[in-house]
């Protein structure tokens, strides 16, 4: 995991790659879960959440994790994504064990190799939309780094917006936006520094129907046209059964794999 | 990056956080403001200290002086000459003072001083507190015959000082004045001890007093003329020659051309008292309430001889301090203690205006001193309201916090945040703070006015403080100190907040409702 810390990071250019839209499953296995455990201390008593779970994502699919609320779903994504750290078991990317690795660098792959969308959207309610899309850029950059290049950011993240269908409200704060288009900046700031996974944690579960349709078509679309490695948590079976593969959570174990 | 956008953000649209500026702000404008104020104070009185004392001063220890003022002046000069660049005798003699005041003698305590006047200007700024303006030039205690200043001279121009009417007329012009109506009530008691004569033969009983009564003349000498003759002139301490009203007006008991009568010991074994006559010449005022109402000033020569001090073979006076000034910059301490080796300490004291007036300006000090701890606790309590309010700011940015650590700002980072918001907040309440304490004091008897006139009280009276305006000093040394004070306690405050929110656990931080 070394060239986490030491690779220079590359200014966002346009992807010229044409990547073939036909899907190759169980290509390589990209990110992975070795027999975690977590339980949350409640009082006295631990609270199992997760009781070993296996699993693999596979570069370039879309996988969704499905479950009852409480099931641990959630905390499965965040361990895999490095926002929590397991009571057991390990968490590997491209063959690499990430759970244990310093803060220093846990914040580095989320910064740059995950991008990560929520169920409430997590936008910066301070920051325009188009900053909000920046936050990674501006985190990842110092801020000499960040003025040179804030030309080559900014277009990047206009370029994300005019992809979600946001381009006009790029000065428009968080709060002026309805639910899908919070949800789609989200995305766009997920994608901004070209991520390896995006991790996406109930992305529809504040949206109607419609929207929450137009988000999936949205998350499908990236999946397909630019091999982007989804792995998404819902409860709705509905949702979840548009994605390529299934993983069914019950209290805490993997049930079923379809 | 983020720190820095996300500190603005947060510095904009948290107006919690003009608390915090608005507490530092006033806690550094009111250091500033009295800091200045207490050392304008203190260089005022320094400098009127220093004006009437000479920067060094040899005293005899005896109160009948010591031998040979120049014999000693040499023996300073071949010790430490290089160093300085005046000195003077003094002779100094405690006394008490009559003044007539309405033919009522009313009697004062005074320090009676007789200085050397050809010298004295060399050591001392004592002329520049003087009442008429030749005077101020060269005191040469002749009475003059008018033109004594009827504003107090040292009033800015443009300061309202209310006018010294007694001092129109003050001068030969009330002392011939005076003399003729002496002349004519005494000519008018004799016509009518005369006419009670005529009808009562008994009273013809002291020839004497009745052939001095019937030329007009007292006791002070056959010949003396008072409306065109004088004693030996006599300069008085304002507050020894009259009062401040209430209202700030100073009214005299006398003014230049009235005669005084001081009793002062001779220097004869055992003393005697000596009684002697002065003529008023001028009135001092150093605005130094202590010194004004003590000292009255007299040449040394006439003091030397009423207290029989001047050896009748060699006509050589005896003194009883000398005064010294020092070239500026030089070290009057170290001076000191190089007299102190030359001349023998049973015999003669040496020290420094400091030394003398050690007591109050230590005083002055401890003050400053308590004045600035107090106050900078003031500033201290701006930082428990800076603590209270980030702590309250990092609950409310709690998910906010998490959203950052999800996309991969480091624990450090968020406190850099905050910590910055704390440094920027000491440093806008600092710098507002410092433009309002130094705009303060520049405008401080614009406002004391103000005030005053608002409330129906001075602010400030002059007739309390003998200063006319608010003196201050703006010390960069000591503005800056206490900026980076407030600064410092702005960061201090808002390091515990920023660490709590630098170990927000991510995933709690998300979930934060």
């Amino acid at each position: 995991m070394s060239n986490l810390q030491t690779a220079p990071w590359v200014p966002p250019t346009t992807k010229t790659e044409e990547q073939p839209t036909a899907l190759k499953l169980h290509a390589k296995e990209h990110l992975a879960a070795r027999d975690l455990f977590k339980s949350y201390q409640k009082g006295p008593v631990g609270i199992p959440v997760l009781q070993g779970i296996d699993m693999s994502v596979y570069e370039g699919e879309f996988l969704s994790i499905v479950g009852q609320s409480g099931c641990g779903k959630s905390t499965l994504l965040h361990l895999l994504g490095t926002l929590d750290q397991p009571d057991a078991g390990e968490v590997h990317f491209d063959g690499h064990r990430i759970d244990n690795l310093p803060s220093r660098s846990r914040d580095l792959l989320r910064n740059r190799y995950f991008g990560m969308i929520f169920q409430f959207y997590h936008l910066l309610p301070e920051l325009t939309t188009l900053q909000n899309v920046m936050a990674p850029a501006l985190i990842a950059e110092s801020t000499l780094g960040y003025w040179r290049r804030r030309g080559a950011h900014k277009r990047r993240a206009m370029e994300l917006l005019d992809l979600v269908g946001l381009a006009d409200r790029a000065k428009h704060k968080p709060r002026e936006l309805s639910g899908g288009e919070m949800q789609r900046a989200a995305i766009a700031r997920a994608l901004l520094l070209e991520p390896k996974v995006l991790l996406a944690d109930e992305p529809t579960g504040n949206l109607d129907r419609s929207t929450g349709e137009q988000i999936m078509a949205m998350l499908r679309e990236l999946n397909r046209e630019q091999k982007l490695t989804i792995v998404m948590v819902t409860h709705d079976n509905w949702i979840s059964q548009q994605a390529d593969r299934e993983v069914r959570l019950v209290e805490g174990r993997i049930q079923a794999t379809k | 990056m983020y720190k820095l956008l996300l500190c603005w953000r947060y510095l904009r649209t948290r107006y919690i956080a003009l608390i915090c500026i608005v507490s530092v702000m006033l806690g550094v404008a009111t250091m500033i403001v009295v800091n200045s104020v207490m050392a304008g104070f203190t260089a005022e009185m320094q400098a009127r200290m220093n004006g009437m004392l000479g920067d060094l001063v040899l005293e005899s220890r005896s109160l009948d002086g010591a031998n040979d003022a120049n014999a000693r002046m040499d023996e300073i000069r071949a010790a430490v000459g290089d160093d300085i660049v005046g000195m003077s005798p003094t002779l100094v003699v405690p006394s008490l003072m009559y003044i007539d005041v309405n033919g009522h003698p009313m009697t004062k305590q005074v320090t009676l001083v007789g200085i050397d006047q050809a010298t004295h200007d060399s050591v001392s700024q004592f002329s520049e507190f003087l009442q008429h303006p030749s005077n101020r030039e060269q005191l040469d205690f002749q009475l003059r015959e008018g033109g004594y200043d009827v504003y107090d001279p040292q009033a800015p121009v443009d300061g309202e000082v209310k006018a010294r009417e007694q001092m129109k007329t003050a001068g030969w012009q009330i002392r011939r004045q005076k003399a003729h109506l002496k002349k004519q009530r005494q000519q008018y008691e004799a016509l009518q001890r005369r006419q009670q004569q005529a009808t009562d033969p008994a009273a013809k009983l002291d020839p004497f007093a009745q052939a001095t009564a019937d030329r007009g003349e007292e006791a002070e000498g056959r010949d003396f003329d008072p409306s065109i003759e004088t004693h030996a002139g006599i300069v008085l301490g304002i507050g020894v020659a009259g009062y401040r009203g209430l209202d700030g007006t100073d009214r005299f008991f006398a003014v230049p051309g009235d005669d005084v009568r001081v009793s002062f010991p001779t220097a004869s074994k055992p003393p005697k008292i000596a009684s002697e006559f002065y003529t008023v010449v001028d009135i001092y005022e150093s605005k130094m309430s202590e010194y004004d109402s003590q000292f009255v000033f007299v040449p040394l020569k006439a003091l030397q001889e009423s207290r029989g001090m001047i050896d009748p073979t060699t006509g050589v006076g005896r003194f009883t301090s000398i005064q010294i000034k020092l070239r500026v910059g030089v070290d009057a301490n170290e001076v000191r203690d190089r007299l102190r080796d030359v001349f023998p300490a049973q015999l003669y004291a040496v020290s420094t205006w400091r030394d003398k007036q050690g007591a109050l300006l230590a005083a002055v000090q401890m003050e400053t001193a308590v004045l600035n701890v107090l106050l900078f606790l003031i500033i201290a309590v701006a930082g428990f309201g800076i603590f209270a309010i980030f702590l309250m700011i990092v609950v409310e940015k709690t998910r906010d916090i998490g959203i950052l650590k999800s996309l991969g700002a480091s624990g450090r980072g968020v406190m850099g945040i905050f910590l910055g918001y704390g440094v920027s907040l000491g440093i806008v309440g600092a710098g507002v703070g410092l433009a309002l304490g130094i705009t303060f004091v520049v405008y401080i008897n614009e406002i004391a006015d103000l005030l005053g006139r608002i409330t129906g009280t001075p602010v400030f009276d002059p007739s309390v403080y003998y200063f006319h305006k608010i003196p201050t000093v703006i010390s960069p040394f000591t503005v800056s100190w206490i900026c980076v004070g407030a600064v410092l306690i702005a960061v201090m405050s808002s390091i515990f907040p920023a660490w709590r929110a630098a170990r927000l656990h991510p995933v709690r931080a998300l979930r934060y409702e």
